[in-house]
């Protein structure tokens, strides 16, 4: 068959010609970004952006190519938050053991990977929508426990005056450090997710989500494939997690609390669950509609307090008119406008 | 009784378990407790109570749960907004029965309120995106996102307690020794009387769910449609009907539980969602589309969270959640579901 392949073969790309422009474009202005936005853009706008992003990729990398749609990520970043707090240093000196950041931060990043793991476990025995119930009251179970327990959660109270290591010296809460930290953190989890989809696990990963009963007689364990999704998911998760901590420099059972969980669910659909960029989108769309709904509501003559329902609002539009989230709009939208150019065209479609 | 009988061959030792444990109960609950029991397990007054306070938030957790369970065993469909439906059924109904004065009155006018929502909803939603499992279960928390937010805008962040009427407040004795004086007379319990009405009348409903389900053309149709809508759909019945039909009930049902969960607690912001999470793990427990599994699933975790609440108060939401893992570990189906 090899005489029916063309005489020249395509060139090979490498892997930095393969990025298309875009990509360099957005990559450039987002590393020069501190020399054109403020702190508070840079900090409370684009950290946390990358932070919500970084989970809801969590959650997208479970929907997306494992066809699970778990709500327990934001308790698993909360628990690595928790566990950064009582093994590292914190307000609550009485609980806290101080311990240094080179053993409580890979600490805190196992211990919250099992619990994603065991919840995993749990969670692949259901299917569907049932995951969905079991994952969520999970993450009200964790939420309440951290509320009442006092000898290792604090209760109520939780830990306030959780801070970043001052490593090299650099006082990582400013706002541009912690800008280029949420940065590399949230580059490293979308290249891992991108990386993973395309190995051997991610491909069996997907062809389980596709036909899980075909993957198995070709001789897959899909539970197998499923569990070691939500450890992959928990481990960026529970890297997202400990970022928020550092940047709210507390950590409270509302962390995890259920508005929050279901936060993440909202930002992961409205950005699209089918690419891993798109959370990184939804969470930009979520902290924006956030830090200026006020504004914007009072403009439209509206009481500030009514966030929650133009958050509301926009995710039954997304819901209702494009399943695949702000993503899927676009695509929509460059695909009619691809159709739209080659039919006026002359030469194009109409001539073939 | 067959389905009794049946238990009881093929798995001798679970339903001789299960007896023992009721037996227990049952003497711990009617006879007066011997001294050395009370040092162990302190007062008989408390631990009645906690078994009283755990049935009747079982019923009203049936009484939320139940019209979860029907609708998703009917229409395959997960719906989150349920929790929200409670809260605005529990609000207006303190806006009936304060500007009325009537607390009965509350019940029909709120079971036809959010019943007629519940059509809405049913006819509006998710009838235009049927079989699409997931998208109908995000389009619900997108609803009771919204109407959490509208519910707070007018009802604003205070808590309310709906008022029993006059007849249904102050204590009722009960024929349960809770103790025996040292002149040898037995002190017998006292409970409030609202609670037991409560409790009265979440087992008429579930009887009359059952002899509806079980004995009557509709609940023909429904336990047909459970098993097999589209064989049902084919064979001529107008199952959109039936939809409505069971979609508008489960609603209102779960306004009227509204009601009562704020005569018997109270009704504030972020109840919706504590409630909608009490219904998932009570047919998670019992068995998804099972009104019997709500019923069993509901007194489970009434019962776990009151005793739990007494005995461990710190870890009383983890009983609650360790019986829903291990039903999931070792019977994924739930107590009483059929396995699909």
């Amino acid at each position: 068959m090899a005489h029916v392949l063309p005489a020249t073969e395509p060139e090979r790309l490498t892997v930095l010609e393969a990025i298309p422009t875009p990509v360099w474009v957005i990559g450039l202005l987002l590393l020069i970004m501190p020399a054109l936005a403020n702190n508070f853009v840079l900090f409370q706008i684009f950290g946390w952006s990358f932070i919500l992003g970084m989970i809801a990729l969590s959650l997208m990398v479970l929907a997306g190519y494992g066809g699970m749609v778990s709500l327990i990520q934001m308790s698993v970043g909360a628990l690595a938050g928790y566990v950064v707090a009582i093994l590292g240093t914190s307000g609550i000196p009485q609980i806290s053991l101080g311990w240094p950041w080179w053993l409580h931060i890979p600490l805190a990043i196992l211990i919250a990977t099992l619990f994603g793991t065991l919840v995993g476990a749990l969670a692949v025995r259901t299917e569907g929508i049932y995951t969905i119930m079991i994952t969520l009251a999970i993450a009200a179970a964790f939420f309440y426990f951290t509320r009442q327990n006092y000898s290792i959660f604090n209760g109520y109270t939780g830990f306030n005056n959780v801070l970043p290591p001052a490593l090299f010296g650099i006082d990582w809460r400013q706002a541009v450090p912690f800008y280029y930290l949420t940065l590399g953190c949230a580059t490293l989890s979308y290249g891992a997710v991108v990386w993973m989809a395309r190995t051997p696990f991610g491909l069996a990963l997907q062809g389980v989500r596709d036909n899980p009963r075909r993957m198995s007689a070709l001789g897959f364990s899909v539970n197998a494939h499923r569990i070691l999704a939500y450890s992959f998911a928990s481990v960026i998760a529970a890297v997202g997690g400990i970022l928020i901590v550092w940047q709210n420099a507390q950590v409270v059972p509302g962390t995890a609390g259920i508005p929050q969980v279901i936060d993440i669910l909202v930002i992961a659909v409205v950005g699209g669950l089918r690419r891993p960029i798109g959370p990184f989108i939804g969470a930009l769309i979520y902290t924006i509609l956030s830090v200026f709904s006020s504004d914007i509501l009072h403009a439209l003559g509206m009481s500030g307090e009514r966030f929650k329902l133009v958050v509301g609002l926009g995710f039954l539009a997304v819901v209702f008119f494009s399943p695949d989230g702000v993503l899927g709009l676009w695509e929509r939208y460059r695909s009619r406008a691809e159709r739209s150019s080659r039919d006026l065209r002359p030469g194009g479609e109409a001539a073939l | 009784m067959g389905n009794l009988q049946n238990f009881s061959t093929r798995h001798p030792i679970w339903a001789l378990v299960i007896l023992v444990v009721v037996v227990g109960l049952a003497w711990l609950i009617i006879a007066p407790w011997p001294p050395g029991l009370e040092q162990a397990m302190g007062r008989k007054r408390i631990f009645l109570n906690a078994i009283l306070s755990g049935v009747t938030l079982g019923a009203l957790y049936f009484l939320v749960a139940s019209g979860f369970t029907l609708v998703f065993g009917l229409m395959r469909n997960v719906n989150l907004a349920h929790g929200s439906l409670y809260l605005l059924g529990g609000y207006i109904g303190f806006g009936v029965a304060e500007s009325t004065g009537y607390w009965l009155l509350a019940f029909p006018v709120v079971f036809i309120l959010v019943g007629a929502l519940g059509l809405l909803l049913q006819h509006q939603v998710f009838r235009r995106m049927e079989g699409e499992e997931l998208r109908q279960t995000m389009v619900t928390i997108g609803i009771s996102i919204v109407l959490a937010d509208l519910m707070l805008w007018y009802w604003g962040g205070q808590s309310y307690q709906v008022l029993s009427p006059d007849w249904l407040t102050g204590p009722a004795t009960l024929p349960l020794i809770s103790s025996i004086q040292s002149n040898g007379d037995p002190v017998y319990l006292t409970y409030p009387r609202v609670r037991i009405a409560i409790l009265f009348a979440a087992i008429v409903i579930g009887l009359a769910m059952w002899l509806v389900l079980n004995r009557s053309r509709l609940g023909m149709l429904i336990r047909a449609g459970v098993d097999d809508r589209e064989i049902l759909a084919a064979s001529g019945v107008r199952i959109q009907y039936v939809f409505l039909a069971v979609f508008a009930f489960g609603a209102g049902m779960a306004g009227m539980a509204g009601i009562v969960g704020g005569t018997f607690q109270s009704l504030s912001p972020g109840e919706d969602t504590r409630f909608l999470l009490a219904s998932l793990v009570v047919v998670i427990v019992g068995g998804m589309g099972s009104i019997p599994g709500a019923a069993l699933g509901a007194v489970i975790v009434g019962l776990a969270e009151q005793i739990g609440l007494v005995y461990a108060p710190t870890y009383s939401v983890v009983f609650t959640f360790l019986i829903m893992a291990a039903v999931l570990a070792f019977r994924p189906q739930g107590l009483l579901g059929a396995r699909h």
